[in-house]
């Protein structure tokens, strides 16, 4: 099979790498980068395990082909060290208990980061509705949506 | 599960585009709807052509009364106000419940028309707002009216040789009302039953039922509706004989429930 050159940068540093058209972007960060924090689970763009930030937004890499991110700046959970709103959320789900198992983790802090930066006026309702497309199955989702509240409050 | 095999092309203008699809690849946007068939192995296209670095390939545009939205335009795009005014608003209420925020940051308007999955929005949305398809093919552009675009489940007007470029929206008065009801029993699932209802002050009201495993049913002119709302929408679903007791009663609640959204001042 034909394997397609990708050109992109993943935590600030240029890769360059050589992909399977049909490789997802979740494959490439795994299996070839090693950045085993990016997990996935549905594989077809329902649980948000994989949801890393392409091009400053968050999107599913389970369902981006790695083909598709050439010339992209993608950002995982191991790119977020020096983040501040990243280190309040981190703190801030400690605290909570709003994890378990962690498996959602990562694809739910960086849903997490965009609601806080995106919709700093969002209520208790609204952080549900934007956490919809993460699934976890241990929490129960209370202290998941009080950990954003709480870094959401904090930065009023 | 991983997709089965299948070669990328990454056209860089338009007449290479065509010239990919007319050769059998499968036209690729973001890839939302499209990603999840091809890992489930229901897709195994031979080839894939990413229209995404095509140039105007998002992107919104007013001329007169006419708004061209590129086909690439991202939900999230128009969730944030990409297209003005009153017809702008109506589609940031539809595109904030597309699936979820990192769906709609790359899936994008023409790629849900064209990959036409019945219980998707835009392809109920579009011909209540009597939205026009701008086609391109080998010989130039193409309009195609949205009511009658999605002819089948996963199927178009588009001819094998055609791209969708883009799709055109009137620009509405602030004075229409407007009712979208969907029934998802979870935040961004697909819906079960969709129903829209558009009332231009002066014109006959429209109204579109959809998410029916078929293409979406359009009602050119829903003035009966409007007036006597439960018998005729008793009336419309019992013309869907070979859906569930359930699925019929929700498409009758969704038409009530858009009619009423559409009746408030």
């Amino acid at each position: 099979m034909s394997r397609i050159a990708v050109s992109l940068t993943v935590n600030g540093e240029a890769a360059r790498v050589e992909v399977e058209p049909r490789e997802h972007l979740a494959d490439l960060l795994r299996g070839t980068l090693l950045l085993t924090g990016t997990h996935i689970g549905c594989e077809h763009g329902v649980c948000g395990a994989c949801t890393v930030e392409i091009d400053g937004v968050p999107a599913r890499s389970c369902i981006t082909h790695a083909g598709s991110c050439d010339g992209a700046t993608v950002r995982t959970i191991e790119g977020f060290d020096d983040d501040e709103v990243m280190a309040a959320l981190r703190e801030a789900f400690s605290q909570e208990h709003a994890l378990q198992c962690g498996y959602c983790t990562p694809g739910m802090l960086v849903t997490a980061r965009d609601i806080v930066l995106r919709l700093p006026d969002a209520d208790e309702a609204r952080v549900r509705e934007e956490l919809a497309g993460n699934l976890c199955r241990c929490t129960g989702y209370r202290g998941i949506v009080r950990a954003v509240l709480h870094v959401l409050a904090a930065r009023r | 599960m991983k997709p089965a095999a299948f070669a990328y092309a990454r056209p860089l203008d338009w007449s290479e585009a065509l010239q990919l699809v007319a050769s059998g690849a499968r036209p690729a946007a973001g890839t939302q709807s499209l990603g999840p068939l091809l890992n489930l192995r229901l897709a195994q296209p031979d080839m894939l052509a990413d229209l995404r670095h095509l140039p105007d390939y998002a992107g919104v545009t007013v001329t007169g009364d006419a708004i061209r939205i590129g086909a690439g335009t991202t939900h999230a795009a128009i969730e944030d106000g990409a297209v003005p005014g009153r017809t702008g608003a109506i589609m940031a209420g539809v595109a904030r419940r597309i699936a979820y925020r990192p769906v709609r940051n790359r899936g994008t308007i023409g790629g849900s028309l064209a990959h036409a999955d019945p219980a998707a929005d835009w392809v109920a949305v579009m011909p209540a707002l009597g939205a026009t398809a701008i086609a391109l093919g080998p010989r130039g552009e193409r309009r195609i009216a949205l009511d009658g675009f999605v002819t089948g489940i996963f199927e178009t007007a588009l001819a094998s040789d055609e791209l969708l470029r883009a799709v055109e929206v009137p620009v509405l008065p602030d004075a229409v009302g407007w009712g979208h009801w969907k029934f998802c029993r979870k935040i961004g699932e697909f819906s079960k039953v969709t129903a829209c209802v558009l009332a231009v002050p002066g014109a006959a009201p429209r109204a579109v039922l959809a998410a029916l495993d078929g293409p979406p049913r359009v009602i050119a002119d829903a003035s009966a509706l409007m007036a006597d709302t439960e018998a005729e929408a008793t009336r419309i679903v019992s013309g869907f004989p070979e859906l569930d007791d359930w699925r019929r009663a929700v498409a009758q609640t969704a038409l009530m429930q858009a009619v009423a959204a559409a009746s408030q001042p």
